[in-house]
């Protein structure tokens, strides 16, 4: 799908100078912008409850009283939080796709952080190519991307499942993570490393003394990129799967018969950790932050 | 979150001046070997398995789902002529939820990176809510749409009431449910590039455009806007690609009138078994995607973004 | 003055020290930190020589044949405006970057090929080049660390003390202003006890006053722990307040090595005239000799010029002075005997310092004259516009390679 962390960091700010526009703030211009002041937060508050509006009723339906289908609330109750793997498959899928989950981002981790190392430091032939070879996955439709394995699963004859679909979430996972970690390579300071040689550390030990734990944030954020996209995924998922059921593809199965509640409370803890790991990151952070 | 954070992560130490590197290109070999191989396997040979599928033709008088070898070129042709309808009605819906995501999007990256410039907290939060839908699977979102949105929910009987829509009208199974449910789902992918970029920027930039006598609005036309376009391309692509090729949205909140090309793909693979002509309808929309952002990047300017 | 000219000699004061203090334990000195590594023995003992060191970066000399010798102990200075290959020769000589030809040696044996992280050498980067992960003390200890050195943290503790720096060790360099960032920096460096040590143009990114402060600190602490301090700089200043010898490198060459009185005083080529200072220098032609002294034509003038402060002795010269050695005087006043004048020539400038006060004077012929008058003695004043004349002593001007450029080097000053 794009450049896009990666065109957000190498893309230079090109400040286009316009000189026709240097004239002096009238007092209306003034006024409308310190009515602007409050348009633009109040606009963007709104925007935040159009994001949060499903989360909202997907949390509340996990609240609600087992019936057929999920579809009208009859009730309060906390019986589907404390039995989340009631309704039959959910957790299966919920395993299945946490474990897919898992191999595809280690696998997808590694191979591109490599990648973003070679790119961002080294110069050589081929360079170009390499990129493109990163930058076309990302600005090709799933469905494609999707439509493409199974063809070639096809060909050559491999029944879809379990392996099929790591090796497909590896590989829209590596562009991502290539172009994730090459940000955070590229505002490594080159004299770092050779600071490093410089006071006796082997090309080894200056890469896992300094350059690794340097990048580490990056890779960190990468991975977890990497998890959510895999977790997340449908389409490709649809196409490369057969018989194997991920938790995304659960629910779409099951959305025309009606979706167990069980899968709100699955979708609802995942939004819930999530909220809790990022808050808690942050109060250490800012912990840590005042205790220096 | 992910995005967020490696995006956070701003140059550490101020852009290191490029020293003078020179080093072995074996070493550069090494580190690409594996994963531009991996790419080679499981994305080239892919697609060009697909371009070969494209051109297949059944086998005479063989089952349905059998196909041989062949340069069967008539299938584009067939495709293209059958379903030209759903795929340029994809581009129209991923271009119009393009444009609202990015007036939806810009204003709360804005406010993120701008307006909450100095509150860490506030910001950590702020895109925590912004990158939350992620973790709740894409689907439940989409299927929570269609039930808030549906024949017999609030929301309609509101509308219903207040007249805005007639007694009969309805949201769900609608063009308009399809787009929304676009807009919505890649609203982050909006988001985050350009919170990104305009976290970068340089807030004495804006100060100087005061201070060279720009209003506010002026300022942001003159200023911001402009340095935070590598952002928007970025999100307008992150944005618009996956929506056009996507079917979710289509298959829960449209009917038969809003087919996109993603459904007529995954029917033909699926439930026809009609490879060829699935095969070339993806790679048309690969093409044509291809040749829009292409032209897309180099209109905006920024060829760096490989 | 004995001219040593631009021979690798160096001068008398690049003797190594006998008051060696290492940082923490001084009988780490002969401690070998990793066995089978040359240039390892004597830490401070050996001298550090260049032998003919080429690099080439494509098309483009970076460092044309240079040849140097460091004696073992002393501070010495590598000075040239950017671009001239100095950093180039540090890194080099760090192992950063491999010589294209040529050799390098360290106490006797060669290191040209040893690779940075082998070579008894440590630097002080121009970006300090902290590592933002690690604290301070941490960053100290990194070198003794991958040395597996047994007393790692007290003696970087120690270094910390060395730059004053101890009661900052569990900062992180983010955390730290860009003077203590250098101190520490520094430290890490020191702490190895290496057998060079390399700055590159550490006081490059501190402020005026802070610069001067290190520059004395660093003397302090180079006459502490007695290594060898290779300091790369294009501060003409910096380089003469701290080094015991000077080496002005312009265009990948050494153009002249010595003391800094020496280079100062008896510049050899127009690029140390113009770029260490500034200098007169007067085109003409030998026309006579005249025992210890050339007669030097200038423009119609006869100049003189001591034979053993010139660097040709016929044929074309360039005869330099400095400009606080020129007199400024008007036509009805007397002058010394053994003094070249010119003149009679205009005011055009007048600026005022302080301790001095700066004349620019057009000498009709001759181009514009630069004079340093001290704010001594209160004669008539001179004012923009005067007609005057130039007086210097003849044992004060040297002589240039007449075919040189004598603006070389002129220009690049300012852009420090």
């Amino acid at each position: 799908m794009s450049g896009t962390t990666g065109a957000a960091v190498t893309v230079g700010a090109t400040a286009r100078p316009d000189p026709d526009d240097a004239r002096p703030p009238a007092a209306a211009a003034r006024r409308s912008w310190r009515l602007g002041d409050a348009v633009v937060p109040v606009f963007a508050a709104l925007a935040f409850v159009y994001l949060m509006v499903p989360i909202a009723y997907t949390v509340a339906f996990s609240f609600n009283e087992p019936g057929r289908t999920n579809l009208v609330w009859r009730g309060f109750t906390l019986e589907n939080w404390q039995n989340p793997c009631g309704a039959p498959q959910v957790c299966e899928a919920l395993v299945n796709s946490l474990q897919v989950g898992a191999i595809a981002t280690i696998a997808s981790t590694a191979l591109g952080t490599l990648v973003a190392l070679a790119l961002v430091r080294y110069r050589f032939r081929g360079r170009t190519l390499a990129n493109l070879l990163i930058f076309l996955p990302m600005s090709t439709p799933e469905v494609v991307l999707g439509a493409a394995l199974l063809a070639q699963f096809l060909s050559i004859r491999v029944n879809p499942g379990f392996t099929t679909v790591v090796l497909a979430h590896v590989m829209f996972c590596i562009s991502f993570v290539v172009v994730t970690v090459k940000a955070r390579v590229a505002s490594l300071d080159p004299r770092l490393e050779e600071a490093a040689a410089d006071l006796y550390a082997s090309p080894v030990q200056a890469f896992w003394r300094v350059t690794f734990p340097l990048l580490l944030p990056g890779i960190a954020a990468a991975a977890l990129l990497a998890f959510s996209l895999s977790f997340d995924d449908f389409i490709i998922t649809n196409f490369n799967s057969g018989s194997f059921t991920t938790f995304p593809k659960f629910v779409y199965v099951s959305a025309t018969r009606g979706i167990p509640a069980q899968a709100n409370v699955i979708g609802s803890a995942m939004f819930l950790a999530a909220l809790l790991l990022v808050v808690g990151a942050q109060v250490l952070s800012v912990a840590r932050r005042r205790r220096r | 979150m992910s995005i967020v954070t490696a995006i956070g992560h701003g140059p550490g130490q101020g852009a290191p001046a490029a020293a003078p590197r020179r080093r072995a290109r074996g070493g550069a070999y090494l580190l690409l070997a594996p994963g531009l191989a991996y790419l080679g396997l499981f994305f080239v040979v892919p697609v060009f398995a697909l371009l070969v599928t494209s051109l297949y033709v059944p086998v005479p008088g063989g089952e349905v789902g059998s196909f041989q070898p062949a340069f069967e070129w008539a299938n584009y042709v067939r495709a293209l002529e059958t379903y030209w309808p759903q795929l340029v009605r994809s581009f129209a819906y991923a271009a119009i939820a393009t444009v609202a995501a990015l007036a939806i999007g810009y204003p709360i990256a804005y406010v993120i990176a701008v307006r909450a410039r100095g509150r860490p907290f506030l910001q950590a939060m702020l895109l925590v809510l912004v990158v939350a839908p992620f973790f709740t699977s894409f689907i439940l979102r989409t299927v929570a749409w269609k039930q808030i949105l549906a024949d017999e929910g609030f929301v309609v009987a509101g509308l219903r009431a207040l007249s805005v829509l007639p007694p009969d009208g309805r949201l769900t199974a609608t063009g308009f449910a399809v787009v929304c449910g676009l807009t919505y789902n890649f609203l982050p992918f909006m988001t985050l590039p350009i919170y990104a970029n305009l976290e970068r920027l340089d807030p004495r930039l804006v100060e100087a455009g005061a201070d060279l006598y720009a209003s506010g609005p002026t300022t942001f036309r003159r200023v911001t806007l402009p340095l935070s376009m590598p952002g928007v391309v970025s999100g307008t692509l992150l944005t618009f690609i996956p929506a056009s090729g996507d079917f979710v949205n289509a298959v829960l909140l449209g009917n038969s009138t809003t087919t996109m090309i993603g459904q007529v793909i995954d029917s033909r693979f699926f439930k026809v078994s009609d490879y060829p002509t699935a095969a070339a309808l993806s790679f048309v929309l690969m093409v044509a995607i291809l040749a829009l952002v292409a032209a897309y990047i180099r209109r905006a300017g920024t060829e760096e973004l490989l | 003055m004995a001219a040593h000219g631009a021979s690798t000699g160096t001068g008398p004061e690049a003797v190594a020290r006998e008051d060696r203090v290492a940082p923490a334990s001084p009988a780490e000195h002969s401690r070998s930190r990793r066995s089978g590594q040359p240039g390892r023995a004597a830490a401070s003992g050996g001298d550090l020589v260049l032998e003919r060191v080429t690099k080439t970066f494509g098309d483009f000399v970076a460092v044309d044949d240079l040849s140097l010798s460091v004696p073992a102990g002393s501070f010495f200075a590598l000075l040239g405006p950017s671009g001239c290959g100095k950093t180039t020769t540090l890194r080099m000589v760090a192992g950063l970057e491999r010589a294209t030809s040529g050799r390098i040696l360290l106490g006797g044996s060669d290191i040209t090929a040893t690779r940075a992280h082998q070579r008894p050498v440590n630097t002080v980067f121009q970006s300090y080049a902290l590592f933002p992960h690690l604290d301070v003390l941490e960053n100290v200890a990194f070198g003794l660390r991958r040395t597996k050195a047994p007393d790692a943290v007290p003696r970087a503790r120690a270094a910390l003390e060395l730059v004053e720096m101890a009661h900052m060790a569990d900062r992180r360099p983010s955390q730290l202003s860009g003077g203590q960032q250098q101190r520490v920096a520094l430290a890490r460096a020191v702490v190895n006890n290496p057998a060079v040590l390399l700055l590159d143009e550490p006081l490059g990114a501190l402020d005026l006053k802070l610069r001067r402060q290190m520059q004395s600190e660093l003397k302090r602490i180079q006459n502490e722990v007695g290594q060898t301090f290779v300091h790369v700089t294009h501060d003409q200043e910096e380089a003469m307040t701290m080094a015991d010898t000077v080496a002005v490198m312009n265009a990948g060459r050494i153009e002249q090595q010595g003391p800094p009185e020496e280079l100062y005083e008896l510049p050899r080529t127009a690029f140390v005239a113009n770029f260490l200072g500034r200098s007169n220098l007067l085109a003409g032609s030998v026309a006579e000799e005249s025992g210890d002294a050339l007669g030097v034509d200038v423009a119609g003038r006869r100049l003189w010029l001591p034979r053993d402060r010139a660097v040709t002795t016929s044929g074309p010269v360039l005869v330099g002075v400095r400009p606080e050695k020129v007199h400024i005087f008007f036509a009805d006043e007397g002058v010394p005997d053994d003094s070249n004048v010119v003149g009679p020539g205009r005011v055009t400038d007048v600026a005022f310092t302080g301790v001095s006060t700066q004349y620019d004077v057009e000498v009709p012929g001759l181009g514009t004259l630069g004079v340093f008058a001290q704010n001594v003695f209160g004669g008539r004043p001179i004012r923009e516009g005067d007609e005057v004349m130039l007086g210097w002593a003849v044992r004060h001007t040297f002589g240039l390679d007449g075919h040189e450029d004598a603006r070389s080097g002129a220009q690049v000053e300012d852009d420090a």
